[in-house]
Order: C-alpha cells, then structure tokens, then sequence
C-alpha cells in the first residue's frame, strides 16, 4: 500500500486516493500494521494474541451459522443440536469447530497471559491494557458460560445450576438476585432464552469492543518484549547509526528515538501465520478426530438431555473453569469460598499493582520468582485436576493447599519486589 | 453567538440540571429492561400445588414430584431411620432447625407432621444440586449413621430429617415445602393452611 496518501497513482491509486481523502485507511493501515515498531525479538510466547483473534474470529463465524439452525427453548434446544449433529449438512463441523473453538480461545488466553506474566507485560506502563485483558477474560468466562447452556442437556442445566446459585450466597439480596437471573424459580426455557440472546449479541459486542480496546492500549503503550526493557528511548539519545533502518510512522517517530524494532508487516504478520498454521494442525486433529476430548471439552451427561429433576452424579465444570472451580469446593462455606473464588479473579487483575519491581523480565529477576513462578504454574494445574475429577478426602486436603498457594503467589511477590535482588538489564535487546 | 460575558454560575447551573434530568431519565429507561428479567406471569402462575398418591410407598422408599420445576421427595421413614436420628444430632449445623427453613408445622425433631412421612424440597442449599438418597450406604460418610443424603456436587451431607451436617459446604437445613395431608395416602405439596 502507499506510503502515503498522494503518492499512489494509476486507477488503483486513485480509488486509494479517493477513499484516503474521505476515510483514513492508509494512514490507519501504516499507523497500525505497516509501518508499526514491534521489538525484534518476540520469540514463541507472542504468537498467542494474534491467535486468540483468530479462533474469535472462528467462533463468530460459527456461531452465526449455528443460530441459522438452533431453537432456543427448552422444548426445541437438545433436539435442534441433535439435528444440527445429524441431518444439516456439515452441521457437526460447524458444531464442532464452535465447541472445540471454545476450549481453543481458553488454551491461547491462558498462555497469553501466562506471557504476560513472565515477561512482566502488566507492568507500568502496561496496566490498562492488563485490565482491559482482564475484562477480555470475564467476558469469555460469561460467554462461554452461557454458551454451555445452549445445547440444554444435563451438564448444560446442572453447571448453570450451579454456576447461578453463587450468586445465592451473596447476603439480603442473594435470593432475589438468582431468581431475577434465571427468571424463574428453577433454570428454565426463561433462562435459556436470555442467555441465548446475551450469548449471540450482548457479550461477543461486548468482546469485540474490549478487543479492540486492547489492541488501541497496546499500539499507545507499545509491546513489551521477552527482555522486559523498554526499545523506546528519549528523543535524542540515539544516535542514527543505531536507529533501525525501517521506516516507521511519525506518530511513533516523532515522540521518541526507536531501537530494536521491525516492523509489524511483513515481519509479525509472516511469523504469525507460521503460528497459524502450527496452530491449526492442532485444532484440526482435535475437531475431526477428538471432538470431545476425552470429556473434557464435551461432557458425557451432556449427551442426555436436561432433567430438572436428577442431578448427575458428577458434576464438573468445563476444564477452563476448574481450578476456579476447585478453589470454591476448597472452603466448606458458602460465602467464603464463592469470595475466594471471586478473589482468585480479582487478584489476577490487581498484579500490576502488588508486583512492585521495576525489572520485569523472569531473566532478570530474583531466584525466588522464578520458583514462585514454577510453583504457581503447578498449583493452577493440580486445581485444574481437582476441580475436574470427583471428590475424596485426600483431594479436598490438596485443594484447600493450593488454594493457599495459589493466593501465596501474589503475597510473595508483593514481599519479595519491594526490594528484589535483580540481575543487571542489558541496554539493547538480547536474541 | 453573542458577545455577553460568560455566566459561569448560569453555566454550572445548566450543566448540572441537565446531567440530573439525563440521568433520572436513564434510570427510568432501565427500569423495563430490568424487571422484565424477573419471572413472568406464567412461571409464576406454574407454581400450582401438587396431589401425591402415597398409598404404594412402601417403608424406606423414596418417590419424587415435580412442584415449581424443583424435586419434591416424599420418604416413607423406618423406626430404625427414626431413631438413628437422634445420635448424630451433635455433629449438625442447625439440629433443632432453628432457621426459617420450613413452616412452624414442621419445626420439630423430625421436621415433618408425621414422623414417617418425610417431605422436603431435594435441592442442596449449597449450590443448588440434587443430593442422592444412600439408603443404606451412608455409613461410610459419616459413622453410624446407615441413612442420609450426599450431594455429588460438593460433598454437603444431609440426615433423614434433611438436616444439614456441619463441615460441609451447604449452610442450610433443606427446604420443607408447605404440605397437607388430605387423607392417610395423600398429599399436596405447595399447599397449607394459612399458606398459599
């Protein structure tokens, strides 16, 4: 594309030139995409934004042509899905690229912000955009949520149940509020038809936009790096030998001198489809060969349609919401362990705040963070396995010790960064 | 425009009157879109009493009904489930059903009008699951005690008066619907003298 507006020339040009003066598409595509700074030394950890737009992507285009099929009622829903499995052509495919692209979207955003989190990136100046992640991640937990009910079968019904019910635990208005969510006394066609709605428009507009969001804090602040050091320096501290020999946007330029950086396109963008590919052979083999994934991404009971009447015997979240999970069945109290497990959300978004360092990087930083680090990966998996398997004595003991350590994390690090013995920072990125 | 000076007194006064006005007006154009998720008149309508046939019950067993969309078990209780009853009443939440789980008909050691017959909404106060009924195989969650109630979900324990032991998740003893005897082998469930 041009490089800028008056400089194209020919019939393409001018329908370029045309549009440029009525919209401001080039300047937009080289702000943004072409002429846009990103540190040179993203390594694997970065493929997983441009991921999690795709499978976004991949869930709006399926989910819109699912709708064309589904019947949101009670009386319609299960046998609409079996309809849609069977008898529309393609249908399976359809259903299952939505469903496994549900536990797809957890996957990439989870490694996302676990990048997010080695590397330091809610650090100052990143915090909005931390929060704004955040957000991101509570609306993909109502969607997803939501969406589960959809095909009403019993894991749907029972899951909602449960999930409804938390907010029971709430005092004075807990009862009244459960019952205004589902709009009836028990989960009903009521409540399936408002989650239907909230689940096709309300949150994926919701979602959009704080992608969007996202992506404006990101392009302001600019993307930190696996070093954690900062590519943009004072205008006039580097001399232009040292300056890369891309051309970037004034918009950066003009505010500070840029070292280390290449431009988003071609570089990122050939990189990142790399990342695509890679990515896609993964899905695939799971959508055409392990659509449910061992249970995990479809449960058994949900197989039966929902009875209000039976609970099944187990019941389980999805896999992405069971170390949540495990953290409430921990407590052996209603309201502490629906508030430990709001606290276990809550404290996620607060770590631009309890992490007090200046070195943000897991290269640079004490030893201890790094086993903090190693140690809450660990705990997050083994709540993952508690929260999704029945049970017994010996689990709720592990349970109610990662639960400790799960919130140790964050009071550790909020000891440990006010004076943390780092190791020095290079002042140019390393490979 | 017109040259007359500022009047930021004027100019405050019409900001704040404004946004005040706006804001009213906005909170009124929520009200619709809130109250209309509250149930509708037909859920609430669906909340009609139900007859139960009690006559094959046979001792031990256990039948459920439907009353406003939620089970509703109704247990024919042994003398030997009776009288297990009275061991474990130190290791409960609520034995003496103390909160306002169930009508003052039912606030006595059995938590029903008659010892036998047992009535009670099959909903954890936990979370909303419905617990299992292990007759007979209860021993093993807690000791001496051969009947009682175990919700899968998160593990809350309940004894044959569905009340609610104590180190579990649930808070509550469980719900005891209103209910009438119409004869000696009926019941409605949902309806009680004096209750609607």
């Amino acid at each position: 594309m041009a490089e800028n507006s008056k400089a194209a020339s020919g019939v393409v040009g001018n329908v370029i030139n045309w549009i440029d003066d009525r919209i401001p598409m080039t300047r937009v595509w080289n702000m943004h995409i072409a002429q846009y700074p990103a540190p040179k030394n993203f390594n694997f950890w970065y493929l997983f934004g441009s991921l999690a737009i795709l499978v976004l992507v991949n869930q709006i285009l399926t989910g819109i042509w699912l709708t064309m099929n589904y019947v949101p009622s009670a009386e319609g829903a299960f046998a609409s899905v079996e309809y849609i499995m069977r008898d529309v052509e393609y249908g399976w495919l359809l259903r299952y690229l939505h469903s496994t692209g549900a536990s797809a979207f957890f996957v990439v955003v989870y490694l996302h912000m676990f990048r997010g989190m080695i590397y330091g990136s809610y650090q100052k100046p990143r915090e909005l955009l931390w929060l704004f992640g955040m957000f991101i991640f509570l609306a993909l937990m109502a969607e997803a949520f939501m969406g589960y009910l959809l095909p009403w079968g019993q894991m749907s019904f029972w899951g909602a149940q449960v999930i409804i019910s938390l907010f029971g635990a709430i005092p004075v208005i807990g009862e009244d509020l459960t019952q205004w969510i589902r709009g009836d006394y028990v989960i009903s066609g009521a409540t399936l038809n408002r989650f239907f709605a909230l689940h096709v428009i309300a949150l994926p507009l919701v979602l959009v936009i704080l992608v969007f969001l996202h992506i404006v804090a990101l392009h302001e602040v600019g993307s930190n790096n696996p070093d954690g050091i900062e590519i943009k320096h004072k205008k006039g501290t580097i001399s232009e030998d040292e300056k890369p020999k891309f051309k970037f946007h004034e918009y950066y330029t003009d505010k500070k001198d840029i070292v280390d950086a290449i431009p988003f396109h071609p570089y990122y963008t050939v990189k990142d489809i790399l990342g695509v590919a890679g990515f896609l052979i993964l899905f695939c083999w799971v959508v055409f060969f392990s659509p449910e994934m061992g249970g995990f991404f479809l449960e058994a009971p949900n197989f039966e349609a929902a009875n209000p009447l039976k609970t099944p015997e187990h019941i389980f979240p999805v896999w992405y919401f069971t170390p949540f999970y495990a953290i409430l069945r921990a407590i052996p109290d209603k309201l502490m362990g629906v508030a430990a497990m709001g606290a276990s959300i809550v404290v996620l978004a607060l770590l631009p705040w309890l992490d007090r360092g200046s070195v943000r990087s897991i290269r640079y930083r004490c030893a201890l963070h790094k086993w903090n680090i190693a140690q809450f990966v660990v705990t997050f998996v083994i709540l993952g396995w508690v929260g999704a398997t029945p049970q017994t004595d010996f689990k709720t003991i592990l349970s109610q010790i990662t639960t400790v350590t799960y919130f140790m994390f964050f009071v550790l690090l909020f000891v440990y960064s006010k004076n943390e013995t780092t190791k020095p920072l290079p002042t140019r990125v390393t490979k | 425009m017109s040259n007359a000076p500022v009047d930021n007194g004027r100019r405050r006064f019409l900001t704040i009157a404004t946004s005040v006005v706006g804001g009213v007006g906005a909170a009124g154009a929520a009200v619709p879109f809130i109250a209309s998720w509250n149930p509708s008149e037909r859920a609430k309508s669906a909340g009609a009493p139900v007859e139960v046939d009690i006559s094959k019950l046979e001792p031990g067993q256990l039948i459920r009904v439907e009353w406003r969309g939620k089970p509703v078990w109704v247990i024919s209780r042994t003398p030997k489930m009776l009288e297990e009853m009275k061991a474990h009443e130190g290791q409960l939440r609520d034995p003496a059903s103390e909160e306002p789980q169930q009508l003052d008909s039912a606030k006595n050691p059995y938590r029903s009008k008659r010892p036998e017959i047992f009535v009670a909404v099959g909903i954890c106060t936990h979370l909303g699951c419905s617990p299992s009924f292990l007759q007979g195989g209860f021993g093993e969650k807690v000791e001496g005690t051969e009947d009682g109630f175990f919700c899968p979900c998160h593990g809350s324990k309940f004894d044959m008066a569905g009340r609610v032991f104590q180190a579990v998740p649930a808070p509550l003893n469980l719900e005891i619907p209103p209910y009438t005897f119409i004869d000696d082998t009926t019941i409605i469930v949902g309806e009680e003298e004096g209750v609607a």
